[in-house]
């Protein structure tokens, strides 16, 4: 069992601007329809929505927001996708927007590296690693940090 | 009662609770040593949280509980009275107890070696203070008024399983005085038949003691619901009879050993049952304790959130079919139906979640108990409208706050005795405590007699800390508010208490947090009085739907107190100052679409939304007013804890969400126009 986890990992992959990002399957809870969403003035701009999911109105996310990613809007393709994630120790429900939700796969860990610190589009500390899929470069988002 | 849950944690919340009766019991015995019913009380609590303190294996609590149970024990047959001192040891050793229980780890065994020495030069001093009282009842009567009573009892077959120990409880009789026990078996079934888990033994005793029959009654306390006990009292020159016969009987117990082989392997398996079956076991004794009338659930907090939740979707259902029915008839029937059920139902979950205060005032009288010692102030807490109704969750929420505020009556509102007195007043000061409903409001005041609050000197500190301008003109009624901002304190000293000036702007948070509002009223040398003002719950509230350019916006009911249509006089007007006047008065108004940043034309009619909280009014200019709805608050992430101008969100009858707007802060956005207004066109103050 110890050993599965080391060498591979279920992540959901989605497709962002472009860019392929790779999501710890264990923090995904539902992957939705774009439904209609409510707008919070005066929030920051990385959440600027709240939506309700059965009952639960949790904060919707965007990473364009945060890896400067122009903005763009809803297609047929774009997806929710519900995590939880601790947030200072609390368990917290968020969406984030993806343009597009490829399959859950497993992940094997030993293509993982650490984010370069230099030539990066992105702030480094939004990435947790860059791992190797199917010979593309794909990106495992820090969620802690980036919805810190 | 969850089935995992950890047995400790059962006894610590039923310790608490029994703590707390102690507690009532001993302040109240304060007023009234005489109250045999007060002393019963209190020993019951100890006597059962010793019991289930062994139980749980909590074995020092038990034992310390022991001691100080014993000391009951003599107060209660009136060895001694419970005056003051003793009243001020068994708060601490109540209080070494519930840290015993709660921080084991933390709690040096020390202090309560020390409790117990103090108990005990207590009891000596009292005992050679007054050996003509003590000497009849403890030394010389106990020989003349023995009694023998005769015993028959038998369990209910499954007492085993509930974790009661026959063994032990005939140990305890034994314990009483000369005891004489018989076991009969007629009742235990064959080997093929019998449950190795059930109890088929019933008992008789004849037993002389010293003790009066209430301490037969005392052992049996725990099984007292699940067996039959006879007890009837032998004239002493039967006594030798039946002694006689017992011994009679003993012979052929002698030689039926299985009787008590069939009860060694049936109080073995149930040791370990009280793990398992902690609830039914532990619940006896507290009904007992209590003799509560009224019969109580205990039931997990969260269970209850989840089924408020639960009736919250069911009411956001509801009003979506309401829409439904309304667009294409037909249904409108069930709807009406259902929502006749949704409302009476949302109606019986609020009942439930619904605590008398009263449960949270108790606390206060040790707390002003404490305070008149410490400060060495007389004083009196007298309590009104206990009975007054409160949502659960803001009762727990609001102890802190009270706690600042008695405190601060206390320290800085009373004068000392003398001052008092000098003044004509009575010598102890006193601190109301007053609850009571006013509409969809909780109204919680604290009130005292004693110097009211000095507007020079809350001026002279604000200016001090800055954080008023020296020449800032104030109404007193502004000055008293200040008190509520950090970092200002009126206390010429600092004590241990409060002085600090942390405390009552943590107080105006919590409270503002709950939704509330705090008035304060003072009259020199006369008192001041802090009153609370709650809504009734924290879960659905009757809301004004507006909408602001596309977006819906749900405010408070009980904040709104007019709308009325923005005038085109009024809109244009307005560009350079922004104030309606509303029957002479001039109320300034925020345009929702600039605060939000809406792009776009407003609507041709807008519309103001009238606000108020305490003495202040804001308009609130929106594009539509769409009317009442259920309003059922979920808070907002931590995600959007930066954002001040909502307090929650709520779902719409078409599953979109609407944010709540947060009334304080929005008033607090108008006061601060008006003020800047004001100070850029100073011909117009």
């Amino acid at each position: 069992m110890a050993d599965a986890e080391e060498s591979s990992r279920q992540v959901l992959m989605l497709g962002l601007a472009g860019e392929m990002f790779a999501l710890d399957a264990r923090q995904v809870r539902e992957i939705l329809d774009p439904i209609p969403v409510t707008r919070v003035p005066g929030a920051q701009p990385y959440v600027s929505s709240v939506l309700n999911v059965r009952g639960k109105v949790i904060p919707l996310a965007d990473l364009r927001v945060r890896f400067g990613m122009p903005p763009a809007s809803i297609t047929p393709d774009s997806r929710f996708i519900v995590l939880e994630i601790d947030l200072a120790g609390e368990p917290t429900t968020i969406g984030i927007v993806a343009d597009k939700v490829y399959e859950v796969t497993d992940l094997d860990t030993s293509t993982l590296q650490k984010a370069p610190p230099i030539g990066m589009r992105w702030r480094p500390e939004f990435i947790a690693a860059i791992a190797k899929w199917k010979d593309e470069f794909i990106i495992v988002p820090n969620m802690k940090q980036i919805l810190n | 009662m969850n089935e995992n849950a950890d047995p400790a944690d059962i006894f610590r919340q039923e310790s608490a609770e029994l703590l707390e009766q102690l507690e009532q019991a001993l302040l109240d015995l304060e007023r009234s040593p005489d109250d045999h019913d007060l002393i019963d009380t209190a020993f019951r609590a100890l006597h059962t949280i010793k019991g289930s303190g062994a139980m749980f294996g909590f074995e020092q609590v038990a034992a310390f509980t022991h001691e100080f149970e014993s000391a009951f024990d003599r107060i209660r047959k009136g060895e001694a009275a419970p005056d003051q001192e003793l009243i001020a040891i068994a708060l601490n050793a109540k209080d070494f107890i519930r840290s015993q229980i709660e921080r084991p780890e933390e709690t040096d065994a020390v202090i309560g070696v020390c409790i117990l020495a103090d108990l005990r030069k207590l009891f000596a001093d009292a005992q050679a203070r007054a050996p003509i009282e003590t000497a009849p009842a403890g030394a010389t009567e106990p020989a003349a008024k023995l009694t023998t009573w005769r015993l028959a009892f038998r369990f209910d077959r499954d007492v085993l399983v509930n974790g009661s120990n026959p063994l032990l409880l005939l140990d305890e009789l034994r314990g009483l005085g000369d005891c004489r026990v018989t076991v009969h078996c007629d009742r235990v079934p064959s080997l093929a038949e019998m449950e190795p888990d059930a109890c088929y033994l019933e008992w008789e005793a004849v037993l002389t003691m010293a003790h009066p029959r209430s301490a037969i009654d005392d052992v049996f306390m725990f099984v007292a619901d699940d067996m039959e006990l006879k007890v009837e009292a032998v004239e002493s020159s039967e006594a030798v009879a039946v002694a006689e016969v017992v011994e009679a009987v003993e012979v052929v117990e002698a030689a039926a050993p299985q009787a008590g082989a069939a009860i060694a392997p049936a109080a073995a398996s149930a040791a370990p049952a009280p793990a398992d079956h902690a609830g039914p076991a532990a619940e006896t004794p507290a009904k007992r304790a209590g003799g509560v009338e009224t019969s109580t659930i205990r039931v997990p907090a969260e269970r209850l959130d989840e089924m408020m939740d639960r009736v919250g979707e069911l009411v956001i259902a509801q009003a979506r079919l309401t829409q439904l029915a309304a667009a294409g008839g037909g249904t409108k029937g069930v709807a009406e139906e259902i929502e006749r059920l949704t409302s009476a139902l949302r109606d019986a979950m609020m009942g439930i979640r619904m605590v008398p205060i009263g449960s949270l005032f108790g606390r206060f009288r040790r707390l002003v108990h404490d305070l008149s010692r410490d400060l060495g102030k007389e004083m009196d807490l007298t309590t009104a409208g206990e009975e007054t109704e409160l949502d659960k969750t803001m009762i727990e929420r609001l102890a802190d706050p009270l706690v600042h505020i008695i405190r601060n009556a206390a320290d800085h509102g009373l004068e000392d005795s003398e001052t008092r007195v000098a003044a004509g007043k009575p010598a102890a000061g006193r601190i109301n405590l007053v609850a009571r409903h006013a509409g969809a409001e909780v109204l919680i005041s604290v009130s005292e007699d004693g110097r009211g609050l000095d507007a020079k000197r809350i001026r002279a500190k604000a200016e001090e800390n800055g954080l008023i301008a020296p020449d800032a003109v104030l109404s007193d009624a502004e000055l008293y508010q200040l008190i509520f901002q950090p970092g200002l304190s009126t206390a010429k000293e600092v004590s241990a208490l409060s002085g600090r000036g942390v405390g009552l702007d943590v107080v105006k948070r919590t409270i503002e947090g709950m939704r509330g509002s705090i008035d304060l009223a003072t009259q020199p040398g006369q008192g001041t009085e802090i009153t609370l003002r709650l809504p009734l719950t924290l879960a659905i509230i009757e809301g004004l739907l507006v909408r602001v350019a596309e977006a819906r916006y749900a405010i408070p009911l009980t904040a709104v107190e007019e709308c009325v249509e923005l005038s085109e006089a009024d809109s244009t007007r307005s560009k350079g100052r922004s104030f309606l006047n509303i029957r002479g008065e001039l109320v300034p108004f925020l345009r929702l679409r600039e605060l939000f940043d809406e792009p776009g034309e407003p609507d041709s009619h807008q519309k103001v939304v009238i606000v108020a909280a305490a003495d202040t009014r804001v308009g609130l200019v929106v594009d539509q007013i769409i009317g009442s709805h259920q309003t059922v608050i979920k808070s907002l992430s931590k995600l959007h804890a930066d954002v001040p101008s909502f307090s929650g969100a709520t779902i719409l009858g078409d599953g979109a969400v609407a944010l709540i707007l947060d009334v304080p802060h929005l008033i607090a956005l108008g006061q601060a126009h008006e003020t800047r207004m004001q100070s850029s066109t100073p011909e117009f103050a």
